[in-house]
């Protein structure tokens, strides 16, 4: 390099040495002017280059002026003999990918090269050339290209081959003239050159069912050169025979003892493309599957990492489809948990928590203890997530896995961790009903040594409202007046909250209740002093007559329903002096936040983060607020509230969404309008609802909107009446109609306003909105409560979709129907998969689904519907929901 | 499954994780920052692991990493994680034994840098654009070095495909 560099700090000597040390931009774009030189050094040039290849690899950028400099100075070195200089230049124009009028620069340079005598020249030349240019060019070389795919060197062969690959995504008209010469390399004796021909072949005619078919018979009969090859061939066979599945559904399946015998190839690489080739075959036979297993299973002793990474891969892939296949392997895997790798720890244990039988949990969960002590908390996430939905397949087995949770909770771990144990064990209690005071009693102990003020906090609330309904509730509170004396300041105003919800409930503790609270008051912490006044006021414990049993309830365990959001908006333009502020004016709604909401569809909180009550606190606010609707009040009970649905784009003047509210005989369309534009007022605003596509549907009652201002949501009410206990459909289109108002920002007057009406998006009333997502435990327990008297089976072909978790999603959308059990995951590759869905039907009526889907090769998915109801005529709606979706 | 086996990305990190040299062939981390972060990500995940006499494995966030160490450098090849992973295991043996060449064995970071030229042209002659050009680690430095070499890399070279011819023939 060009000259040493003073170093910076002399105490390090050579560790922090670097030939571009202090190396800048600027002062390398100087140098690179030796490139113009007439009397070229090629050492130095050489040096040069390197240096800019440095800086652009560290991430430094050229600019558009900066690149075309270096790229003219570069175009001289081809004047220069030095064969390592023109490896420098090759690499340099590649990484400035110039613009099409400077590639006409170096074309005759290359073109010259590509006909040169050095075959490192001929190759590298052809490899830049196919990088930078386009069609017109690519026409006027293309003979030279097809002349170096059947070179004789297999470095030129190969690289107008992958070249041609490149080309094909932009130039296929050109490239698919190629065919003869490539289908002469695929023969060619060298093994690399064999490999990109397959590849290049393959590439060409991949939408030529027959020639690929054509293309894999033959080669099929001989054999490759090289491992490469034979894996790409493995891929063409396998998707030949994915093709081909629905013309012999009968008998032999075709190539597959290509594949077998592939297992017995020298190459691993080889012997795992087949063994994964054959797990992956759809509807594949336990036959099929036994000597691909085998291979795998002497994977799982070698010495060498990636294989026997690769073999718990596949073989995990295979435990979600077909358990039983691969329980020969448990005692491989059970000695992997300990391997050194965590990956292949980690899939080694959920691999045999997938395949374990009741059985042998217990001794599982003993080596997993031992394994949990030296893992990255990522991976412990992973197994507790494993464990949690294993005590949900095994609920008889809850005691030991509750154990191990509440044992690993006491070990050392980070907030991510901390949090999946509780958000499990919270999973559990709610699940089984058997592990609650278990559960409850490990939450107390882990809140006594907690350092995390979240989860604290968290466990009390959970605590507040699970604890008193429990056999013994007393034996809860020195678990939470402990966090009163010890704890910070939001953990005890938590611990407060959490006494007095104890207190509220059972009578014959509230004396004790009492004493407690009574000492908080003397709390250092304001909060707590003010949670504790307050509720002595309520429960009474002051000596006053408090409020009664059923409010006090109401303020403890009810929700706030109103949004936080919009309850600070208002208090904030509340005058204090004036009057006092009224809760019930604040706006109900929420904010339409697509973005944030869209970024994690499906991904519901589950365990603390959910609102143990959410959906029905939901619908209770929605209750309310339609019962004070004097209109609507005698609709009756509201069955069912929909998710908000957008009427309207992001970031449009007017954001408006719709809450569709189901009645027995009515439905309510609740649209929540946002004006966002600072200066304009609506007023009497009212959505124009045109019911013509919805026959079944008439118009009762409207209930407008009378002042929009900015920002500050407002809902318009439309209501509809239909046939009673009627699944009733239909598309409605809307449009918003009202009186805008100019305001002056400065001095907020408004003008007299104009009429003007804004077109929202359509609406529609389908299935699902009658249906109630309502879970059950154990879906086997209540399928056979609910018996087969009204039970309705039937098959149906869903056509062709993209994948079998697609049609599954699909499905429960239509039915919107609440997925038990976690059966609305699918595992990827699966060619079948079970679903069980259970809901209430508008009439109150329990619907249970178990929905068995089928995929074959070419992406056909049928799927057997069984429904059981408490009601013969529901089962059929049901059917013809799924029917005319 | 991609329909030929693809490299995404082939990185040489320092001991600090810093980039000695590297290279993306797929647009799955468009920008500089999404590029850093990844390397980041990698160096973290495998910095406690011993890789200095197998290739080790790792996958996550959707990507399956082969790598392995030697002296102050990082070798890291990066697939789908659909990819066979021994595929990608041949072709960061490939890089590390052409390195390995090519450096005289005197593999360290000084010396990689130093020689950034050669490394360079080691990667381009390994895979392009993400298709595998050549995982034989003495034919890629043979492919690197072909003229203007000094007696002992030929020689070296030479004792490699001595050393290849006879395990073939075994």
């Amino acid at each position: 390099m060009a000259e040493p560099l003073v170093k910076k700090d002399d105490d390090r000597d050579d560790e922090g040495y670097s030939p571009f040390l202090g190396i800048e931009k600027g002062a390398v774009l100087q140098e690179a002017r030796v490139f113009n030189d007439p009397q070229l050094d090629a050492r130095r040039c050489s040096q040069v280059i390197t240096k800019l290849l440095y800086l652009l690899n560290q991430g430094e950028t050229f600019t558009k002026v900066e690149a075309t400099e270096v790229f003219f100075a570069t175009t001289k070195l081809f004047q220069s003999k030095d064969t390592g200089l023109r490896r420098m230049v090759y690499l340099m124009i590649k990484e400035l990918s110039p613009s099409s009028d400077e590639v006409i620069m170096v074309t005759s340079s290359l073109m010259k090269d590509i006909n040169s005598k050095n075959d490192m020249y001929r190759a590298n030349a052809i490899r830049v050339l196919c990088r930078i240019i386009d069609g017109t060019l690519l026409a006027q070389t293309e003979r030279y290209l097809t002349q170096a795919i059947v070179d004789k060197n297999p470095g030129v062969a190969s690289a107008a081959l992958v070249s041609g690959i490149h080309l094909l995504q932009t130039n296929p008209g050109i490239v698919k003239r190629w065919t003869k010469e490539v289908q002469e390399a695929v023969q060619s004796r060298a093994a690399l050159v064999q490999f990109h021909a397959l590849a290049l072949n393959h590439q060409m005619q991949q939408n030529n069912r027959l020639a690929v078919n054509k293309l894999v018979t033959s080669l099929t009969k001989g054999s490759l050169r090289s491992p490469l090859a034979q894996c790409l061939l493995i891929r063409y066979t396998s998707q030949v025979i994915r093709e081909s599945s629905m013309n012999t559904q009968t008998g032999e399946r075709p190539f597959f003892d290509f594949l077998e015998a592939c297992l017995r190839h020298k190459a691993e690489m080889v012997i795992l493309e087949a063994a994964r080739a054959i797990t992956e075959l759809s509807g594949v036979t336990s036959q099929e599957l036994t000597p691909a297993i085998m291979v795998l299973q002497l994977f799982l002793s070698s010495s060498k990492p990636v294989l026997r990474f690769a073999a718990v891969r596949t073989i995990n892939k295979v435990a979600m489809t077909h358990p039983l296949a691969v329980t020969n392997c448990n005692i491989d895997m059970e000695s992997l948990i300990s391997d050194q790798n965590r990956s292949i720890a980690t899939l080694a244990i959920t691999t045999l928590l997938k395949t374990g039988n009741e059985s042998s949990v217990d001794r599982l969960m003993k080596q997993i203890t031992n394994f949990m002590s030296d893992i990255a908390d990522e991976f412990k996430i992973v197994v507790v997530e494993a464990i949690r939905s294993l005590c949900l397949k095994f609920p008889l087995k809850y005691r030991s896995l509750m154990n191990f949770l509440s044992n690993i909770l006491r070990e050392e771990g980070g907030f991510q961790y901390k949090k999946a144990i509780v958000d499990s064990i919270v999973i559990l209690i709610r699940d089984i009903p058997e592990a609650k005071e278990s559960g409850l009693f490990h939450l107390c102990e882990f809140i006594e040594d907690c350092e995390f003020t979240y989860l604290s906090t968290q466990i009390l609330h959970f605590l507040g409202n699970e604890g008193p309904k429990t056999s013994d509730p007393g034996k809860y509170i020195r678990y939470i007046y402990n966090r009163v004396i010890l704890e910070n300041a939001t953990v005890r105003a938590s611990a407060v909250s959490t006494l007095v919800k104890f207190g509220a409930w059972i009578d014959s503790l509230k004396p004790r209740i009492f004493v407690l609270l009574r000492r908080c008051l003397y709390d250092s912490d304001d909060e707590v002093r003010d949670r504790a006044t307050l509720y002595l006021n309520m429960l009474g414990g002051d000596g006053l007559v408090g409020e009664t049993n059923q409010d006090v309830r109401e303020v403890l365990f009810g929700s706030l329903d109103v949004p936080l959001v919009n309850l600070e908006t208002s208090l904030r333009n509340h005058e204090a002096s004036e009057e006092f502020f009224d809760i019930s004016t604040v706006p109900k709604e929420v904010k339409s936040q697509p973005h944030a909401e869209k970024k994690a569809p499906g991904k519901k909180p589950t365990g603390l983060g959910a609102p143990a009550t959410g959906p029905a606190s939901a619908v209770d606010a929605y209750q309310k607020l339609l019962l004070s609707i004097p209109k609507f009040a005698g609709f009756g009970k509201l069955f069912k509230s929909s998710e908000p649905v957008e009427l309207t784009e992001p970031e449009t003047e007017y954001a408006v969404n719709v809450v569709k509210h189901i009645y027995d005989g009515h439905v309510v369309f609740q649209y929540n309008c946002t004006n966002t534009i600072p200066e304009q007022l609506l007023e009497n605003v009212t959505v124009f609802v045109d019911a013509s596509e919805a026959e079944e549907f008439s118009e009762v009652a409207s209930q407008p909107r009378r002042t929009l201002p900015y920002d500050l949501p407002g809902q318009s009410f439309v209501a509809f009446e239909k046939p009673e206990g009627v699944p009733a459909v239909g598309k409605f289109s809307n449009l918003l109609k009202f009186i805008v108002k100019e305001v002056d920002l400065a001095t907020w007057e408004a003008d007299e306003g104009v009429e003007d009406e804004y077109q929202l998006e359509d609406l529609e009333v389908v299935a699902a909105d009658y249906m109630l997502k309502v879970g059950v435990s154990n879906f086997k327990n209540a399928w056979d409560n609910i018996g087969a008297d009204c039970e309705r089976v039937d098959e149906y072909g869903l056509g062709v979709r993209e994948s079998l978790a697609e049609a599954v999603s699909a499905v429960i959308n239509i039915l919107g129907m609440q997925a038990c059990e976690g059966t609305d995951v699918v595992p990827s590759n699966a060619r079948s998969h079970t679903c069980l869905l259970s809901g209430v039907f508008i009439g109150n009526v329990k619907v249970l689904a178990r929905i068995s889907f089928g995929i074959d090769g070419p992406k056909q998915v049928a799927m057997k519907l069984a429904v059981r109801s408490e009601d013969q005529s529901i089962s059929d709606t049901i059917h013809e929901i799924v029917a005319n979706g | 499954m991609e329909s030929y086996p693809t490299v995404k990305s082939i990185l040489l990190l320092d001991s600090e994780g810093k980039r000695v040299a590297v290279k993306y062939y797929t647009d799955d981390w468009p920008t500089l920052s999404a590029k850093l972060a990844l390397e980041k990500s990698v160096f973290t995940k495998t910095q406690k692991t011993n890789a200095r006499n197998e290739v080790e494995i790792v996958m996550f966030d959707g990507y399956i990493v082969v790598y392995k160490f030697i002296q102050d450098l990082h070798f890291f090849v990066v697939g789908g994680d659909d990819e066979n992973g021994l595929i990608l295991a041949a072709v960061l043996q490939g890089f590390f034994d052409a390195v390995g060449l090519l450096l005289r064995n005197n593999v360290d970071k000084k010396t990689a840098l130093e020689n950034l030229d050669l490394i360079l042209s080691c990667l381009d002659e390994i895979v392009d654009g993400g298709i595998i050009l050549e995982t034989e680690g003495s034919v890629i430095a043979g492919k690197v070095a072909t003229n203007g070499l000094d007696s002992t890399i030929s020689q070296a070279l030479a004792t490699a495909r001595e050393h290849l011819a006879r395990s073939l023939l075994k």
